[in-house]
């Protein structure tokens, strides 16, 4: 197997905090990784500077074999890396399914005048970016709200919709940055059974978030735990489990 | 596209038949306040997908409109060559001195006026909402500036003598082109980019949707129909100063906009109307009670008041259309909330 | 002698340039009385008061008609001598009614909106701005009026160049004030209250500040502060019209926004700024003069938003 994600002696500094201290990560294509770590761990941060929103103040990230650093969001799109928010980011006045649409925006070769003057090109466009909307909001059970504004929805299918929108991307990795947020049980049940759709449905690597650690023990092939910037543990479901330092990091020594 | 020739076909014989209604039966008076309305179309249907759509907060859009002026005034005026068999200057003849001339002149003017949209739009992506907005007041400022201080065209006096080619038909031709290009536009990816941007920037960037990119084409897009309708005014109004373009003239289309709601382009067509007609028919009530200057007061009042009362404006971000006005006659059950939010 | 107005003048010496320096001090320090207004609400509210420029306008017109009593106007050629006591009086009028226009303006207009867009905001800001126009042109006439005189314009020599008198009094009035409003703000209780709305209104509120009287204050002096730039403006160049504080309001933003917004300091710096790059452009062209502010805006904005003496911010992603 091979890293499609790799990222060595990330760090990043804000004044003079240290956010994010010589973090390492490599996940391998087709994987189902968590990175889990208390609030203020830096694990957001991460999310950040894998996709090109704050550069890193030293080290690299490396995608498919490609320097990542330096990179707008728009080019690491286009690389193939997508991701959701914590705080849900969807645009709320576009219906649900053009939520889902806005994601295939970037593979699309239409230009202003395609738009202006309806060409056959442009209908094409349209239908395409439809369909894969369509079938990735089928994926994610959203099918019958496809009409209803963002705004409308309930909160769990917020958090739904903003993946079938990230996936509408076509991407090879995706990054979900607590998905499982705020569910009640059932929700999460049903969310843990669709990551790992995603993965193996859709063959996209997983890089995931999370708080729940039922969730990310049950679905999650390897977890990296962080803790103020730093990695303290990185292994199988099992092994975190027994970690001392990971048991010290949760339930606060000293 | 067919249907779309289709569309524009049958629109402009509709206008060439409007036209002439007009110009036979009805008041000239009439005519012209009916055509400023039209002008006020272009106007607030532009300016809302840079504002409404693309929520970029812009006040240069009278800038963009004296470019447009300016530049199709110097086609349509000065525009000469040396003949050297009369050795004067002669107007070249048959292309800018007839009707015909007047159609490639405002697009001059709109190509100029999408130029500067491009130069403004490109250093001002950094700045947002009210940084942005009072950027593009300064970028307005600095055209009418300019303007003021080339004694060739006219300095602050103004430039006369602008034929009278703006007539019905010309400005509501372009009425036609600029609301179904704005509705096409609206209704295509790059409707969806633009609103996504709006609603959640960093967001549409993840998504691959460039930001910079498509700010920088709706400002090009807006700037584009502003000089048309800055070449239409002039050569309405048959004289231009830099006066005519200052940032009143920008403040008056955004509080159209406003009043319609924002990102509606039917709710922007509703409110140019309003705003250009409203104050024409309490100009008579105002010299009749003898209050000069009340208009304005109202017309101030109004604008705060409906930030208050109903910052959305009259239609929110939505369209006007025949199911929602079924939905606002009462009495007629609807399944979700209908004009209201 | 030298020029003492802003001219085309075809001799440029350095002389010249220092005169208009002076000059560009004088209109510099009214720039920055009007600009701590805006940057005091916009510190708060993250509000741009657009209406604060017919403030200044509103500053000017109260002080003239209370000066007509005692004033006189040059063509009768009477000239009565006012006491120094009175002129005092015409600032602090001025002021308290301004003031009072500032809070009535915050209490109707602005604080409805404190929890809707900025943009519905800063439209209303528009639209007060409109209003005060207008209103001002029903209630003044739209015409020209000339302020009376009480201090008759001299030149006084200050080494190679002179300066009117009134000029002076401008520059030493608004330094004045400045230090006055800086130090209250610094170093006073409801100064710091303003600082601590200014950081985190929501976080003040907890620690009990009362925001909303914290905010009124904030209008009421910095409507004050563009009374007083009113009426030494009406005293050196007496010529008001309702329309005079669109400019003036617009160039004291800019001001503002070069200084930093938010920093009352910055303010009086970006003022000074303004003011001296106006005046010396002005040697040339007096026309070009104008767009000076608005390049300076567009050129702070695009390479130092946080203006000379501002803080930066981030958002949280």
């Amino acid at each position: 197997m091979t890293s499609l994600l790799a990222t060595e002696d990330l760090t990043i500094r804000f004044g003079g905090l240290t956010a994010v201290d010589g973090f390492c990560l490599k996940v391998h294509e087709g994987e189902l990784f968590g990175l889990i770590g208390p609030n203020g761990a830096g694990k957001t941060t991460v999310f950040n500077m894998l996709t090109g929103v704050y550069l890193p103040s030293e080290g690299t990230v490396h995608c498919d074999g490609r320097l990542v650093n330096g990179m707008n969001p728009v080019q690491v799109a286009r690389l193939g890396v997508s991701r959701t928010f914590q705080n849900i980011r969807l645009f709320d006045e576009l219906s649900v399914l053009e939520n889902a649409m806005t994601g295939a925006h970037q593979h699309s070769k239409i230009n202003l005048f395609d738009s202006l003057f309806r060409t056959p090109r442009h209908y094409r466009e349209e239908k395409r970016q439809r369909d894969i909307a369509y079938r990735l909001l089928e994926f994610m059970g959203l099918e019958d709200r496809a009409g209803l504004a963002a705004k409308q929805l309930p909160y769990g299918h917020r958090r739904k919709l903003e993946i079938a929108r990230a996936l509408a991307t076509e991407p090879k990795l995706i990054c979900l940055d607590e998905p499982a947020a705020g569910m009640n049980t059932g929700e999460k049940a049903e969310l843990s059974a669709l990551i790992r759709k995603i993965r193996d449905e859709l063959k996209v690597t997983v890089l995931l978030i999370e708080h729940d650690m039922k969730l990310v023990m049950g679905i999650c092939e390897r977890i990296q735990v962080l803790d103020y910037g730093k990695t303290i543990a990185l292994g199988t479901p099992k092994e975190i489990q027994n970690d001392p330092k990971v048991i010290e990091a949760y339930l606060g020594g000293e | 596209m067919g249907r779309m020739i289709g569309i524009l076909v049958v629109s402009l014989a509709v206008v060439l038949g409007v036209n002439w209604f007009l110009d036979s039966y009805i008041d000239q008076y009439v005519v012209r306040v009916i055509n400023m309305c039209g002008i006020s179309i272009i106007l607030a249907v532009s300016l809302n997908v840079i504002n409404g759509l693309c929520g970029q907060f812009s006040l240069g859009h009278a800038g963009f409109m004296a470019i447009g002026a300016y530049v199709s005034a110097w086609f349509t005026t000065t525009l000469r060559y040396f003949d050297e068999a009369q050795a004067k200057y002669v107007a070249i003849e048959p292309m800018f001195s007839s009707q015909w001339g007047f159609v490639p002149a405002l697009i001059v003017g709109g190509i100029a006026a999408a130029i500067a949209g491009a130069v403004v739009g490109i250093p001002t992506l950094r700045l947002k909402g009210d940084y942005l907005a009072i950027a593009t007041l300064g970028f307005g400022e600095i055209v009418t500036i300019m303007i003021t201080n080339f004694e060739t065209i006219g300095g602050a006096n103004g430039l006369p003598g602008l034929p009278a080619y703006s007539n019905t038909f010309w400005i509501f031709a372009f009425v036609v082109i600029v609301v179904m290009f704005s509705w096409y536009l609206q209704r295509s990816t790059f409707g969806r980019a633009l609103i996504a941007i709006r609603e959640n920037e960093l967001a549409a960037e993840v998504m691959g949707i460039s930001a910079s990119r498509m700010k920088v084409m709706a400002f090009i897009y807006g700037a584009f129909f502003a000089g048309i309708a800055g070449g239409l005014l002039g050569h309405l109004l048959q004289t231009i100063s830099p006066a005519t373009f200052n940032f009143m003239k920008s403040i008056e289309v955004v509080v159209m906009l406003v009043l319609g709601g924002l990102g509606s382009m039917t709710g922007a067509i509703v409110g140019a109307i309003v705003l250009t007609a409203l104050p024409e028919a309490l100009r008579d009530v105002e010299s009749e009670i003898g209050l000069v200057g009340v208009r304005m007061v109202a017309y101030a009042l109004v604008l705060i008041l409906l930030m208050i009362f109903r910052p959305q404006g009259i239609f929110g971000q939505k369209e006007l259309s025949l199911k929602l006005l079924g939905r606002l006659i009462p009495g007629r059950k609807s399944g979700n909330a209908g004009g209201e939010e | 002698m030298l020029p003492l107005l802003e001219t085309e003048a075809p001799g440029i010496t350095a002389e010249l340039i220092l005169q208009q320096v002076a000059n560009g001090v004088a209109k510099g320090s009214v720039y920055a009385l009007i600009a701590v207004g805006y940057t005091m609400v916009y510190g708060v509210l993250q509000l741009i008061n657009f209406a604060h420029g017919e403030v200044y306008m509103l500053g000017a017109y109260f002080s003239y008609y209370p000066a007509k009593w005692f004033g006189y106007v040059p063509e009768t050629g009477e000239k009565p001598k006012v006491p120094l006591y009175l002129i005092g009086a015409l600032f602090v009028g001025s002021m308290a009614a301004c003031a009072a226009v500032g809070m009535l303006i915050e209490r109707l207009a602005y604080r409805p909106l404190r929890n809707s867009s900025r943009l519905a905001a800063l439209i209303t800001a528009i639209g007060v701005s409109l209003f005060l126009q207008n209103a001002g042109q029903m209630v003044f006439g739209a015409d020209p009026k000339g302020f009376p005189v009480f201090m008759d314009q001299e030149s006084v020599p200050l080494g190679p160049i002179e300066l009117a008198n009134t000029k002076l009094v401008i520059i030493v009035v608004a330094a004045i004030m400045m230090t006055g409003l800086h130090l209250f703000v610094q170093r006073t209780k409801p100064g710091a209250a303003m600082r601590a709305c200014s950081f985190d209104m929501r976080t003040a509120r907890l620690m009990g500040v009362n925001v909303d009287r914290t905010v009124a204050m904030t209008f009421a002096l910095g409507s004050a502060m563009a009374a007083v730039g009113g009426v030494l403006v009406a005293m050196d160049q007496p010529r008001l019209t309702p329309l005079m504080g669109l400019m003036m309001g617009l160039k004291a933003f800019i001001a503002a926004v070069l200084g930093g917004i938010g920093s009352i300091p910055g303010a009086a710096l970006g003022g000074l700024v303004l003011g001296v790059a106006e005046s010396v452009v002005g040697t040339w062209s007096t026309t070009y003069a104008e767009a000076v502010a608005f390049i300076v805006l567009i050129l702070v904005l695009l390479v130092k938003p946080s203006g000379l003496l501002g803080k930066s911010g981030r958002e949280k992603v």
